[in-house]
Parts: structure tokens; C-alpha cells; sequence
């Protein structure tokens, strides 16, 4: 069989991720761009004598490289030249899109045109000539609706059909003038593996990648003066220029192939309407609360009974196995490995999948709605004053999820220290897997406000969030928030399959950690926990207990100084989960039991001491690896040692202030 | 002429200049938007403003739309 790998692009909210699934199905898998964390989804599907692979770019407006996912998307097709490159586009706002599909011609891509959304463009009562525009542009056009499944098979025809053919090379004529300096420049310098015409239009737009790599004073100034020359003639801007000669050429191209023009001015329709309440000056934030209570209503309430089914099932399993390997005369250990260490640790945190799935099944409902742009813009003053970016937003909601995919999602933001800063301050924002702390600690000891303790530490993150952003700012990143550009998309209805495979992209990330880190780290507790051989386990002279005892006296201020949290805390470095597992292991039980020891070991104070603890003083492996990766070490060992002292500092201080108090 | 910054909301503006440093016009431009073409204002508080342009909706900071300069559409 041949193998050959496609790309798909598009503009956000084009529909293309539908198209990627309807493509490739379930035979997906999703990895890293080399050199940063951003997400490279890649799946197969096999058409006659091909296997193709597809692999999805993130969404673009252009290839200019102003943020993090256009450069990918440039690097990927610059770098490895797919066959083909399929983009997806709203057909309903054609001009627009088409300003990447030219983008991509002007780049030497073998592009195919997938017109998407074509259901709306008939709602609007327009008609596009699809033949028109494909000679036009010289590449297949292909029409469908990929939320219904329409036209795929069309499309799938026209990628292997597109192999070998290839047009003339596009031009978007710029012009006289330009056109004069364009070919100066095309002959003056060449990079190899890129177009000679490309290069040269980047070098005059000023493309900060691209100019990059000039290296040589002489070209330079080639550069400069040519800019100068033009922009002396124009009488204008040269961006500016630029920009109008491609959109001439598209708004002629539209006008060609249309039969009514598409951007007629609309009249205040229902979703203008809906905008109107929805960022509303006095109704936004309400609205936008209420949402929040909501979400976390639907993942509270209905997450609450699942959890107790695995719970339960765990406890079963737990017995299940220790019965069955002491039926078979099978040792001691075996049986205390198995259930006291995997199903008693990785089952107490398997526990809070429930929660965590309907979490991100609810921020998959707001993104997929257009809700969650109108909450970044509404949120956009509010994360002004914290000296954080409208954009911001997105990230750290998510990060109430899991942080990684938090982190992650800053890379829609265009100014490094925008990014670099929510970044740093994105583990203050209570991941789902710290929520297994609370719910241990706040039901043991506050169950009658358990969800008010719960929610406070909630509030506490994000008001140290907004104390240490504003901390960062003042120090490290002076100077102006990025301006905000962001499209609303428009207001649609999720559709099952979409939203399902969100959710799942996210929660099988929590998954692949219980799997992986989680298992891992409950068994080194549990060899750790039971060795040197001959002792109790789990006892103080374990080797566990010893580590422990190392760390009690600093917990002590703190009003947890004995060993056992000292080893919770520790291992709670490997994922927060661990910490709730740790004492699962450790006191040999699992949850329902974990509860009536931890209210003999701790008081009310130091347990709410130790949440804040928990939810403060480092993130997880996995997060700092992704800290590092998007940001760097330096960044990094920050990240790590502010939270690793102000988590101590404000147990310490919650402790001894609160003491004054209680007793 | 007038800064997209004072339009009101409803109100139709066409696009005549955009005063911004080397990136700020190609942004706009890969959204849509770009001098010549016709936009509508649909909110305006103090605050970021959301323009619709044929039905591609653009949320920009108040900074940024003074720094648009438009002229009234009738």
C-alpha cells in the first residue's frame, strides 16, 4: 500500500476538526509538535491503494506567524511538504477564508478546497460556482456539510486524485511597483526549501520569522530600502498595500463565483441580539457566573453517584482479589501489593474520573456553543486589571480541569509574556485532581459546609492568581497587555459526536496518568511502605515512615507535622491524586475508611491548613515538564519556587493565626 | 473621519484607515477586516467592541479601535 500524508488547515470554527474525525474515524492518536506541547493530532484512513495520514493543523487565520499555532502550521508544511494539503473553510463567509486558501497557493501548497458548511450557504440563498472558483485558483473544490456527513466521499476522491497534478504556480498580482521589488528581491537572496516569490513578499510584509534569517548586513539593507521605495510611492502604509491587493483579488474572486454577494452588510439578526444581552455591561458577569454555578452544579450533583458506583465497585475488586489469592494459597505480599497498594491507591483516584469527564464534557458544551469566546471578552476587563489578557481566560478555566491542557491553551495567545504569565500563575487554579483532597479532608471535617470549604479554596487560588500575576507583572513583564483581536464565532448547536470526542481527548489525559504516573508512584509507596522486609507495613520504621520523618518537623508550624503527611505531600509532587492515594495506601484502606483515620490524625485547622497546602505548594511532574517545555527552566524553577513557598508560608500562616483562635 | 472608538452601537462605518504598528493591520486583515469595507458596531460599553462584518463577528480592545479610524456609512 502507498503512504501518503495530508494536512488538513482551516480557520477556527470552520468545522475541520469534524472533518478530521469523519475522515480518520477512531484511528486516531494525538502527540506533540516537536519542540513544544502543542497538540499534533494525526489519524489514517485507507482510500484504494493509499493509507493516508492526516494530520490536523491548529486553526489559523493566516500564516504570518504572529502566535504559537501559526507558526506550526508554517514550520509543518514548510518542513515536511505533505502531499496535499486539504483546507476547510466556512462557505458562508468565503472572502474571508479564502484569504488562508491564498496564503497557502502563495506558499506552494497542493491545496484542496473543501467548502464547508455548505447547508448555511443555501439557508442564505446563495450559490457558489464551485467550477468557477476551482479554475480560478487552479485547485479541486469540493462542497460539504461534515456535521451531516455530506460530501465526504467527494472529498476523499479528490485527495488521492490530487497527487501528481500540479497547476501553475498561483500569483496574486501586487502590482507594478510591488511586483518591481518583489523580483529584486527574489533574485537578490534565496532560502533553500522555500519559494524564491514567498520569501520575498514575507521579507517586504516584514515578517519577523523570515527576516530572521537574513543574515548578512548587505541583505538587509536591500530590504529596508526596498520597503522604503515602495512605501515613498504608495503614499501609504506598505502592510496596508498588501493586504489590499490580496483582498481585491478575492473580493473579485467571490464576486466571479457567487451568485449573491455573501458580504452583504446583515441586518441586526437573532445572534446579534443574543450578543447584545449576553456581553451585556450590567447582565455579562452575572450571565457569566451564573454559567460557572451551573457548570459546577451539573459536575457536582451528577458526578456524585457515579463516583460512589466506582468507589464501591474498588472496595469489591480490593476484597475480591485479596480473597481470591488467599483461596489459591497465594503469599501475603501479592495480596497486599494488589489490593492495599494498585486498588487501594490508583482506585482512590479513579474515584474522581466522574467528576472530571462531565468537567470537561461541560467546557467541551461552552466551546463548541460560542459561549466561551463571549466569556473570554467578557472576562477581558477583569483579567485587564489583574495585568492578564481577555484570552487569559480560556486557559485557566480550563485549568479547573487539569492544568496541562490549561497550559497548553495558552498558545492562542499572541505576546510571549501574556502567555509566560498565565502560565505561571495557572497551578493556582484547582485541578480536578486536587479536588480528591478536599473532598477527603472538608467531608471529614466540615461536612455540613462541605461545599462552601470546597468552594473557598476555589476562591483562594484565584485570588492568590490575581496577587501573583499582578506580583509577576510588576516585576518581570512591565508594559502593556496585548491588545484584544478575537473572533466571536457564531452561536451553534454542539453536535454529540463533537463535544463526546472533546471530553475524551481531555479526560483520557487524566487516564494515561493513572495508568502511568499514578500506578507507578503507588507502588514505589507501597515497596517503600513495606521494606525493609519484616516490618509492619506502613509503619514509622518503614523506610516511607523514615522520609517522613525527615519532612514532619518543617509540616509541624503547619499543624500536620507527623509522618504520613509528610510522604502524602511528597508523593503528591508525582500527581495531587497521590496524595489522597498515598494515605490510601499508607493506612491501608481506601476512601470510605481513609475518612475515619484522617479525623483521628488531624483537627478541623490543620486539615484546612493542609488543603491549602495541597492545593498551593508545587504543581505535579507532569505539569512542570509541560511548564518547561512551553516556557523554558527559568520560568520553570520560578514556577516551582514561589508556589513551594507561598503553599508552606500560608499553611503556616492559616495555622498559627487560626490557633489564636480555635483551641 | 472618527475613531471606531466613539461609534455607537447599530451604527454602519466603513473602514478608512488603520493607525497601528507593523502586525496590527495584518491581524485585523486575517479576520477580515481591513480599510474599504463596511462594518457594523454591535456593542460598545466601555470595554472591548464587538463589529460584525457579514456576519464574522470581531471582538477588539477600546485601545485598539481608537487607533481605527472610520467614516460614517448611511
Amino acid at each position: 500500500m502507498k503512504r501518503v500524508k495530508i494536512a488538513l488547515a482551516g480557520n477556527p470554527n470552520s468545522g475541520k476538526t469534524t472533518v478530521f474525525n469523519n475522515l480518520t474515524g477512531g484511528r486516531q492518536h494525538v502527540g506533540n509538535w516537536p519542540g513544544v506541547t502543542v497538540e499534533k493530532k494525526e489519524g489514517t484512513y485507507i482510500h484504494k491503494p493509499y493509507e493516508i495520514t492526516v494530520v490536523d493543523l491548529p486553526g489559523i487565520y493566516s500564516l504570518t506567524a504572529y502566535s504559537l499555532d501559526e507558526r506550526i502550521a508554517r514550520d509543518f508544511l514548510l518542513g515536511e511538504k505533505p502531499d496535499a494539503v486539504v483546507v476547510v473553510i466556512d462557505a458562508s463567509n468565503l472572502e474571508r477564508n479564502l484569504y488562508l486558501v491564498t496564503q497557502l497557493l502563495e506558499l506552494g501548497a497542493k491545496v484542496i478546497l473543501d467548502l464547508n458548511m455548505m447547508d448555511m450557504v443555501r439557508n442564505k440563498g446563495v450559490e457558489i460556482d464551485t467550477e468557477k472558483l476551482s479554475l480560478i485558483l487552479g485547485i479541486p473544490v469540493i462542497e460539504t456539510v461534515a456535521h451531516k456527513g455530506e460530501g465526504m466521499e467527494d472529498l476523499e476522491e479528490a485527495i488521492v486524485e490530487a497527487w501528481g497534478e500540479r497547476g501553475d504556480s498561483f500569483k496574486i498580482d501586487y502590482d507594478q511597483d510591488i511586483e518591481g521589488e518583489i523580483e529584486t528581491l527574489q533574485k537578490a537572496m534565496t532560502f533553500p526549501g522555500y519559494p524564491s516569490r514567498w520569501v520575498a513578499v514575507k521579507l517586504l510584509e516584514g515578517d519577523a520569522e523570515i527576516l530572521k534569517r537574513v543574515m548578512d548586513k548587505k541583505a538587509e539593507s536591500l530590504i529596508l530600502e526596498s520597503q522604503a521605495r515602495l512605501e515613498r510611492h504608495l503614499g501609504y502604509d506598505l502592510e496596508t498595500a498588501l493586504v489590499e491587493r490580496r483582498y481585491a483579488f478575492l473580493s473579485g474572486l467571490v464576486r466571479e463565483s457567487t451568485r449573491k454577494r455573501l458580504d452583504l452588510m446583515e441586518r441586526l439578526d437573532i445572534s446579534d441580539q443574543i450578543d447584545r444581552i449576553l456581553v451585556n455591561r450590567f447582565l455579562g458577569i452575572p450571565i457569566f457566573l451564573g454559567m460557572m454555578w451551573l457548570v459546577f452544579q451539573l459536575v457536582f450533583s451528577l458526578g456524585g453517584p457515579f463516583a460512589d458506583g466506582i468507589d464501591a465497585f474498588m472496595g469489591w475488586l480490593g476484597e475480591g482479589v485479596s480473597s481470591g489469592i488467599k483461596a489459591v494459597g497465594g503469599p501475603q505480599w501479592l495480596s497486599s501489593l494488589l489490593s492495599d497498594g494498585i486498588i487501594g491507591g490508583v482506585g482512590s483516584v479513579l474515584v474522581f474520573l466522574p467528576n472530571i469527564m462531565l468537567l470537561f464534557l461541560a467546557i467541551a458544551i461552552l466551546e463548541a456553543s460560542g459561549y466561551m469566546a463571549r466569556a473570554a471578552f467578557v472576562m477581558d476587563r477583569f483579567m485587564h486589571a489583574l495585568g492578564l489578557h481577555g484570552k487569559s481566560f480560556i486557559p485557566m478555566l480550563i485549568g479547573f480541569g487539569c492544568n496541562i491542557p490549561g497550559i497548553m491553551a495558552t498558545r492562542t495567545l499572541e505576546s510571549e509574556k501574556d502567555r509566560i504569565l498565565t502560565i505561571l500563575v495557572n497551578p493556582l487554579m484547582s485541578c480536578s485532581a486536587r479536588l480528591p483532597i478536599y473532598i477527603l479532608f472538608a467531608g471529614a471535617f466540615f461536612s455540613r459546609n462541605q461545599g462552601l470549604m470546597i468552594f473557598s479554596l476555589y476562591l483562594l487560588g484565584i485570588i492568590l492568581a490575581v496577587i501573583v500575576a499582578r506580583i509577576f507583572k510588576g516585576i518581570f513583564f512591565s508594559g502593556e497587555v496585548a491588545p484584544l483581536i478575537m473572533e466571536l464565532p457564531p452561536y451553534r448547536l454542539p453536535t454529540v459526536k463533537g463535544v463526546l470526542i472533546h471530553m475524551w481527548e481531555r479526560s483520557s489525559l487524566f487516564l494515561r496518568k493513572a495508568g502511568t504516573i499514578i500506578f507507578l508512584g503507588v507502588v514505589l509507596i507501597w515497596f517503600l511502605a513495606s521494606l525493609p522486609l519484616g516490618v509492619e507495613y506502613a509503619s514509622q520504621e518503614s523506610l516511607i515512615g523514615k522520609m517522613g520523618s525527615l519532612f514532619a518537623p518543617l509540616l509541624k508550624p503547619a499543624g500536620f507535622g507527623f509522618w504520613q503527611a509528610g510522604v502524602a505531600l511528597f508523593f503528591g509532587i508525582l500527581a495531587k491524586e497521590v496524595v489522597v492515594g498515598t494515605l490510601g495506601t499508607l493506612y491501608g484502606v481506601e476512601e470510605a475508611g481513609l475518612t475515619n483515620v484522617i479525623q483521628n490524625q488531624f483537627a478541623p485547622l490543620s486539615a484546612y491548613a493542609f488543603m491549602v497546602m495541597a492545593l498551593i505548594y508545587i504543581p505535579c511532574i507532569a505539569a512542570i515538564a509541560t511548564i518547561k517545555k512551553e516556557t523554558g527552566w527559568k520560568w520553570t524553577g520560578l514556577a516551582v519556587g514561589y508556589s513551594l513557598v507561598l503553599g508552606w508560608g500560608l499553611a503556616v500562616l492559616i495555622y498559627q493565626i487560626g490557633a489564636l483562635f480555635v483551641s | 473621519m472618527m475613531p471606531l472608538s466613539t461609534v455607537r452601537p447599530g451604527q454602519r462605518v466603513r473602514i478608512v484607515e488603520i493607525r497601528g504598528g507593523r502586525g496590527l493591520i495584518g491581524r485585523l486583515a486575517d479576520m477580515g477586516f481591513y480599510p474599504g469595507v463596511e462594518i457594523q458596531v454591535i456593542s460598545n460599553r466601555p470595554g472591548p467592541l464587538i463589529l460584525n462584518r457579514g456576519g464574522v463577528k470581531l471582538g477588539i480592545g477600546y485601545g485598539m479601535a481608537h487607533r481605527v479610524l472610520v467614516s460614517p456609512v448611511l
